[in-house]
């Protein structure tokens, strides 16, 4: 009945392409919303901050606070752009009713996971890289360890792209779908060191802030520019890595048992 | 007549929601190789459950389905690669245009590239005019032409049609028909639900009526209709008459409002149907008759009477 090139590829690498291609087209196809606006919104801070009021405010670091605020508003987008972009991925699906042909087609969870999550990733790192030369417009800027920026780039539009996939499948209603990164994700990421060193705070408020894990992502990136960083690099990179790996086990937690999915 | 191997094997399935609501009880099923098979049942009845559980959108509670031989869990990549589904509602996406959402499917199914199928495939729909339309743009019709496109894409060996004709007008009606039994003739097995019974008659090598989580029937369908069906023999009379006459009291028979008609119903399986028996009574009581003919009963009195037997 079933011949050895009936049989399915035990990768499916098409669905993955598929998927990926689809999603990238969806971004192309409204270049305002997913691209214009959050390059703009974050360059204006770069006006305020940079061009107009930094140079009246003090160096943090030795670093010119227009310069310093740069990798913290990369990763305040990062943050909230993968978010955004992998949980309305899979959540807009969901709500129209498509993501019947997803879990009917012979892809594994893994490979539904690579094409989502690759592909708001890719639009997280091109629009940091766009943010990124757009500051040098505004604000005098370095980058030390280059290979390390792109690391901690790419690992946290994968991290936080992964989480925004958990939240779309969470996600029941469009509020839901907001709660995560504007209640939760912003805010961390504002208290974070986006505009500041936690080393500046209070001892009290400083150990408080560690508990943010946003806290060691900034830290790092800046690290990555200025060779300066609130925490250790090593910290920073531990804490990503662990908090991809929660991701993962959840994200394979959802597939396996259908979690809002298939029951 | 199509062959007997069976291409779909459902046994034990059931499905409790996390709500409580047990959709479907302990289902034992199987669907053989080329046929045609029409799943009747009442809203509610569990159709689309089975559907959905076979098709992978579903994890069964209990029970196991074997798609051409493959496990739909442990093998799902076999099993699902021969499958093809057409869900009930329309849901496409909306800024896509017909022919890239068409191709996706085929990737999404790990299929090469191949456009001269996707082309016949569009034309077959007579969808090829529209293939760069954005689906927001397309009729109603037209969104249930690009689903069974979709569905098509990765030349699947088994095809779900979950009410294929809901809400399409007759013309789309009958080209669908077209091309269900031309994919039939290409070996295609088709399973669809439907709520027009003349669908399924018109359709169908076999029937199953699920009901209440539960198949309650699965029948070659002409042999169906010939074991359930019961005809009716209407006699238009020369004289209309006030009340039947007490010789007749033995028939099963009804007189119409206007006294004009008898009707006769008898079972055609029966050794002796009681026509004959029945016209020379009549014959006797001096009642004659200008005119008569007989009717069957359809699938669709016939799937009333079943289900309503259940309730």
């Amino acid at each position: 009945m079933t011949s050895v090139s009936d049989a399915p590829p035990a990768f499916n690498g098409r669905a993955i392409a598929a998927i990926y291609r689809f999603e990238m087209a969806r971004t192309l196809r409204t270049p305002l919303q997913s691209v214009v606006s959050p390059v703009l919104s974050t360059s204006l801070y770069f006006v305020v901050f940079g061009a107009a009021i930094g140079s009246r405010m003090q160096e943090i670091d030795g670093i010119a606070y227009g310069a310093f605020i740069v990798p913290g508003l990369v990763m305040l987008t990062l943050l909230t752009q993968s978010i955004a972009n992998a949980s309305f991925a899979i959540y807009f699906p969901k709500f129209t009713g498509t993501i019947y042909e997803l879990l009917s087609a012979p892809v594994a969870w893994w490979e539904v996971v690579l094409g989502y999550v690759g592909a708001a990733a890719t639009k997280s790192v091109a629009l940091g890289l766009i943010i990124l030369l757009t500051a040098t417009f505004f604000v005098p800027l370095r980058i030390e360890h280059p290979l390390w920026m792109l690391l901690f780039l790419v690992l946290t539009a994968v991290t936080f792209s992964l989480f925004g996939f958990i939240i779309g499948i969470w996600a029941d209603g469009f509020e839901r779908l907001q709660v995560v990164p504007l209640l939760v994700v912003t805010p961390l990421a504002f208290l974070g060191g986006s505009f500041y060193s936690i080393d500046m705070l209070p001892p009290l408020w400083r150990t408080v802030a560690l508990f943010n894990p946003v806290v060691y992502l900034i830290s790092g990136f800046r690290w990555s520019f200025f060779g300066v960083a609130d925490v250790g690099v090593g910290v920073s990179l531990g804490m990503t890595l662990a908090f991809l790996l929660v991701c993962i086990v959840a994200t394979g937690w959802i597939f396996r048992t259908g979690y809002r999915l298939k029951n | 007549m199509p062959p007997m191997t069976p291409i779909i094997s459902v046994s034990g399935l059931s499905k409790t929601y996390a709500s409580g609501f047990q959709a479907l009880k302990t289902v034992d099923l199987e669907i053989r190789q080329g046929e045609i098979f029409a799943l009747l049942g009442p809203n509610g009845a569990g159709k689309t459950t089975l559907i959905s559980i076979i098709c992978g959108l579903v994890n069964p509670s209990t029970g196991s389905v074997r798609a051409d031989g493959h496990d739909i869990v442990t093998d799902y990549r076999a099993a699902r690669a021969k499958i093809g589904l057409v869900p009930q509602e329309l849901t496409t996406d909306a800024f896509e245009t017909v022919r890239a959402t068409v191709s996706f499917s085929r990737g999404l199914f790990g299929k090469g590239k191949d456009p001269a199928l996707v082309e016949r495939v569009l034309k077959d729909l007579s969808l090829w005019d529209k293939r760069d339309t954005q689906i927001r743009r397309l009729s109603g019709g037209m969104k249930r032409r690009v689903m069974i496109a979709k569905a098509l894409a990765h030349e699947p060996r088994i095809l779900f049609l979950d009410e294929p004709t809901a809400g399409v007008d007759v013309e789309l009606r009958q080209d669908m028909w077209q091309l269900v039994r031309r994919l039939r003739e290409n070996g295609v097995t088709i399973i669809l639900t439907t709520h027009y019974i003349e669908e399924a008659e018109e359709m169908a090598d076999r029937v199953g009526v699920i009901s209440k989580g539960e198949i309650i029937l699965v029948e070659d369908k002409t042999e169906l209709m010939r074991k359930l069906g019961r005809k009716q023999l209407t006699l238009s009379l020369q004289t209309p008459l006030a009340a039947l006459p007490e010789s007749l009291a033995g028939y099963d028979l009804t007189l119409s409002a206007g006294g004009d008609e008898i009707v006769f119903t008898y079972d055609t399986k029966a050794e002796r149907t009681g026509i004959t028996a029945l016209l020379q009574a009549l014959g006797e009581a001096g009642i004659r008759f200008r005119d008569l003919n007989t009717s069957q009963s359809s699938l669709e009195d016939i799937f009333v009477s079943l289900v309503r037997g259940r309730s």
